[in-house]
């Protein structure tokens, strides 16, 4: 395994121009999905689905009279702990060698396990093939020592992509460096390995509570209690048996 | 800026990365106010008041940068004591003509030197109509109108008819509570962007600023930024690191086609176009339009050069270079005064070359009006845009205005290839070429402009070819021969920036000093050249940044001679110093007897500081070694302009044309020079219209969308139409988000989905709140992504300069639900027509 591979989006750095949704569309050849105005401030993607991997969102405020526009670039977070991989009863859903998740598409079978089992609610299903998608970091560039696709066409550099470690340190720095200029709302997320998902391959630096940018405030693996469910369900299920067990010895 | 050019904006975030301080001043609150430090929401239309009172606020604090404006300014200069300025007469500058509603120059004049009436006629002294008619202003891309000698000065800008003295008394009234009443911004707002502005000016640092068509497409565009300039050459921000006035371009090489120009009233390089009944030969040419002092005292070389370039061996001094084949301007020949000759009949056959006219001109209806009455029209685009399907499917065909079968336009589809689909070059705004490659070849039938105009021009010379008229020699004499190459017999770019970097005896010329007059040289554009030197093209140069110095002079070719900063002469004190260790970018090496520094010295590379011009000397020998701005006829920065301008030597705020408000400031209400274009399909808003518009673009499409509502992914981003209102106008005309509002003026009404956002604010003019509706103008029938088109609203007023169109401040009416279709739809317009 090479070192692991992450993205970190600096969204107080981020304008908005969409050039990662569109690059992200056009490298991996993502269909359109519909022209619809939804009047959310300039967000007319709405949210990451299969046929979005990247998006960006449009928070309107006002703060002490002030406008205040947040604009943040949403992108699957190629968890530590993925429910999404944990579920997939085909291996379609893999841990790549930079650490990353990718869904492979000529093996996926359109079960759909993964959708109800990511925290974030990233992976789709596409509904005219029914296969599940979401972002690969583009596994198809970083291999070849490219860049994703959007951090590549991302202008302001709120999309930065390399070793996780490093990024999580240049992470930190601008955190405190936000700090020091008075910015005491900046927060990191995503950025803890003791969160819910041992951390993300992608995590963030926002301005607000994350539920503002539309994000869980404390997102927790939904296979982590698989285990002691399983557990339980095993007691109950050794419990069932002796029950019956015990009601047939009982007619005895 | 990050809105509209947010590649270029990464240099902004990257500066504000360094601790810069961003300042948006803007009628909307767009992606480029998200991230700046201090927005400023104004009224659109407002900005002179603006910066006027910046430039008051500097004066009355004594914030200028006093050994700057001395010596680089002409703040020193007199004025001939019949100048009479604004505060004399309520609004108006001395000189002004009421019937013909332009000025006579004469009295703007230095005292002690003569003025001429900008780059027109200097016999005729009423140049004002004449200038306003030929837009020779426009030639004042590289440098600025002509006065034949140095004025009286006073050094101690005491003198109370100084420039000094003048610019404070006629800024005086321009205060921060005028700033209040006009803008609708609060004093303390305004003096927060004051402070900061001067607080980063001086010795140690600059301050730069930004614009867009937010400053030029209004009756007083070129006022707006000869405010700007004043601003900053009063601070010294000119030709110094971090300094300047920067033009962010409607699109990409917007600078490249005034350079090489697409414009009527200049040739390449801003020579200006000859006039018919003026310029009777070379040598009248020349001399009238050649200051002669500072470097456009070498006209003639120019010329020249570039009719051997155009002739070659056909241009001999005995024929006078072939100077009789130039065409000839007889008036007004710009786009909108063109209109309405099609609508007339006069203009027959019409080139429409990447651009969308029926969606992205002032006034669709006016501009379909004119494409319906023509014999042909070529359409060179990459799409089927609306200027060349105005004839089934235009709202005039909906309204009944007009019908299909009796449009008698015939319309030649052409497609065209694009940017990665034929080698060519990109200028900047900063003049930077910047060549690309072709990357694949241009699908099915789509060719390059190139091949289409060269092909063209080979079929039109094959016709001519036995002629024995005379009035075909310029096109049977033309140089027409380059190189082709493959199978489409595509012409070499690369031949033709040979041609335009120009030859001499010895090959490819490296610099515009080399240029002669006497036909040795020939050069396709004077201020291009170099940019082929030693036959390499420059422009093609991509060494990364890492692996040269910070101006990186090895990243592309900018004109002229490759300087990244002009003027960077104004980077040194008088004595040729640095002004600053921190801001040290050229300076004077005594020992070595040269100007070094990390880019190419824009001035004479010998010429030492303490140089002083000849009496009567001529061209650059007549400028001192402390006249930075060498292609003014002076060497200065005119703080005041003594000539050039049709509107008046200082910029003084009128209202926009369609305003809601009378001037706070004087009793002359508008531009009083402005230009109109009178006609019944572009009547003028009177009082029924309560509100401000303004246009702008969105990131997602590209100006008036034949290159992003044809793309899903772009389309998807920005699906429809929308209009922009504050939540309290939308409570008072019962507006809802998501649903349709009519917006309605005296040219048109519209329709367009009601986005309600605190982004748009209501703004206090004192006791009158404004409301401001703002308009994205990308849409039209065609496309994945369609709606009405922003511009059928707007009616054509222009700046009587340049010709530009007034299109970011008009007034409207805006109401709930979708507008009426068919003749319900004019007859809404004519009600409100009816009102006033």
């Amino acid at each position: 395994m090479t070192e692991r591979m992450g993205f970190f989006t600096d969204t107080s750095v981020c304008i908005g121009c969409k050039a990662c949704e569109v690059a992200c569309k056009t490298w991996n050849d993502i269909p359109a999905d519909g022209v619809d105005l939804l009047g959310m401030s300039y967000d007319n993607t709405g949210s990451l689905d299969a046929n979005t991997w990247r998006h960006v969102a449009f928070i309107e405020q006002t703060v002490q009279d002030d406008t205040r526009w947040l604009m943040s670039s949403d992108v699957c977070k190629h968890c530590t702990e993925a429910g999404c991989l944990d579920v997939c009863p085909t291996g379609a859903l893999f841990r790549t060698e930079f650490d990353t998740v990718v869904v492979q598409a000529d093996i996926c079978n359109g079960c759909g396990y993964c959708v109800p089992a990511c925290p974030f609610g990233v992976i789709d299903r596409r509904e005219d093939d029914g296969r599940a998608w979401k972002c690969t970091m583009c596994y198809d560039r970083i291999g070849d020592g490219l860049m994703p696709a959007c951090a590549t066409a991302c202008p302001t550099e709120s999309i930065q992509y390399g070793p996780l470690d490093e990024l999580r340190e240049r992470a930190d720095e601008r955190l405190a460096e936000l700090h020091s200029r008075g910015q005491a709302d900046a927060r990191l997320y995503g950025h803890s390995p003791d969160d819910g998902v041992g951390g993300a391959g992608a995590f963030f630096l926002l301005l607000d509570e994350p539920e503002v940018y539309g994000l869980p405030s404390n997102p927790v693996v939904t296979t982590r209690d698989l285990p002691a469910m399983w557990k339980r369900a095993g007691l109950a299920a050794v419990a069932v048996a002796a029950g019956v067990a015990v009601s047939f010895l009982g007619r005895r | 800026m990050a809105e509209c050019h947010p590649v270029g904006f990464q240099w902004v975030m990257e500066a504000k990365a360094r601790g810069a301080k961003i300042i948006h001043v803007d009628p909307r609150f767009t992606r480029t106010s998200a991230v700046s430090d201090v927005f400023v929401p104004i009224r659109a239309g407002s900005d002179i008041a603006f910066l006027g009172a910046l430039v008051n606020y500097v004066l009355t604090h004594g914030k200028e940068f006093r050994e700057y404006v001395v010596a680089y300014t002409n703040a020193a200069a007199i004025i001939n004591e019949d100048f009479k300025d604004t505060e004399d007469l309520d609004g108006l500058f001395s000189g002004f003509d009421a019937e013909k509603r332009a000025y006579d120059h004469s009295s703007w004049a230095y005292q002690g030197a003569e003025a001429q009436s900008g780059a027109g006629d200097p016999s005729d002294r009423t140049g004002g109509q004449q200038h306003r008619a030929t837009a020779q202003a426009e030639q004042h891309g590289s440098g600025g109108a002509t006065v034949s000698a140095k004025p009286d000065e006073d050094p101690t800008l005491e003198h109370p008819r100084c420039v000094f003295q003048i610019l404070k008394r006629h800024y005086a009234r321009y205060t921060p509570e005028m700033v209040e009443e006009v803008c609708g911004v609060p004093a303390a707002k305004f003096l927060e962007v004051a402070e900061a502005i001067t607080a980063n000016s001086g010795r140690d640092r600059t301050t730069a600023l930004c614009y867009a068509v937010g400053w030029t497409q209004h009756t007083v565009g070129v006022q707006y930024i000869r405010t700007a300039s004043i601003l900053q050459a009063l601070l010294g921000n000119i030709g110094r690191p971090g300094g300047g006035i920067l033009a962010l371009r409607g699109h990409a090489s917007i600078q490249g086609s005034t350079d090489i120009p697409t414009l009527f009233n200049i040739l390449p390089g801003y020579i200006p176009m000859p006039h018919a009944r003026q310029h009777l030969d070379l040598a009248s040419f020349v001399a009238e339009d050649a200051g002669r002092t500072g470097f456009w005292g070498n006209m003639d070389s120019y010329t020249v050069s570039l009719l051997k370039a155009w002739w070659g061996e056909h241009a001999t001094a005995g024929n006078d270079f072939c100077f009789d084949y130039l065409p000839r301007l007889t008036g007004d020949h710009g786009t909108y005064s063109t209109v309405l000759r099609q609508i007339e009949g006069e203009c027959k056959g019409y080139f429409l070359v990447g651009e969308n006219p029926a969606v992205g001109s002032a006034n669709g209806k006016l501009q379909r009006l004119g494409l319906a009455n023509l014999d042909w029209l070529v359409v060179r685009d990459l799409q089927m845009i609306e200027s060349a399907t105005f004839w089934r499917n235009g709202p005039e065909i909906e309204t009944g205005e007009l019908r299909t079968e009796e449009i008698g336009t015939e319309v030649f589809f052409m497609p065209a290839a694009a940017h990665t689909e034929k080698d060519g070059s990109f200028t900047n705004t900063q003049r930077l070429l910047q060549w690309h490659h072709k990357a694949v070849d241009p699908p099915g039938d789509a060719r390059s402009d190139l091949w289409f105009y060269y092909h063209l021009g080979k079929l039109i010379r094959h016709r001519l070819r036995d002629s024995t008229d005379p009035r075909d020699l310029p096109v049977q004499h033309l140089t027409w021969s380059y190189v082709e190459e493959g199978p489409l017999g595509e012409p070499s770019a690369e031949s033709v920036l040979a041609e335009i970097n120009g030859t001499g005896p010895d090959g490819p010329l490296s610099a515009y000093t080399q240029l002669k007059n006497d036909g040795s040289t020939s050069c396709g554009c004077w201020i291009y050249c170099g940019v082929r030197a030693d036959g390499v093209n420059q422009a093609a140069r991509r060494k990364p940044g890492r692996d040269q110095t910070w101006v990186a002079p090895d990243w592309g070719w900018a004109w002229p001679a490759n300087r990244r900063i002009i003027y960077n002469r104004a980077s040194a004190d008088p004595d040729g110093n640095p002004w600053s260790e921190r801001k040290k970018y050229i300076w004077w090496d005594s020992a070595a007897g040269r100007w070094v520094g990390a880019d190419v010295p824009d001035f004479e590379p010998t010429k030492p500081p303490d140089f002083e011009p000849e009496e009567g000397a001529r061209a650059q020998d007549a400028l001192g070694g402390a006249d930075p701005f060498i292609m003014q006829t002076d060497g200065k920065a005119w703080l005041f302009a003594p000539a050039g301008l049709a509107d008046g030597p200082l910029p003084a705020h009128y209202e926009p044309l369609e305003s809601p408000y009378s001037n706070p400031l004087y009793a002359q209400q508008v531009n009083p020079t402005l230009q109109r274009y009178d006609h019944p399909a572009n009547p003028y808003n009177g009082s029924a219209f309560p509100y401000v518009v303004t246009t702008y673009r969105l990131t997602e499409h590209h100006t008036a969308g034949g290159m992003s509502r044809t793309l899903p992914y772009l389309s998807e981003l920005q699906p429809e139409f929308f209009c922009e209102v504050s939540p309290e106008l939308a409570e008072e005309r019962g507006l809802e988000h998501l649903g349709w509002a009519t917006i309605i003026t005296s040219r048109s009404a519209i329709e367009a989905r009601v986005m309600v956002t605190r982004r748009m604010k209501p703004l206090r003019m004192r006791e009158q709140v404004v409301h401001q509706v703002g308009l994205p103008y990308h849409w039209g029938p065609n496309g994945l992504s369609i709606g009405d088109a922003a511009n059928d609203i707007l009616g054509v007023a222009a700046d009587p300069n340049v010709h530009i169109q007034e299109a970011k401040a008009a007034t409207c009416d805006i109401i709930p639900g979708r507008r009426p279709r068919g003749q319900a739809l004019l007859d809404l317009v004519a009600e409100y027509r009816r009102r006033g």
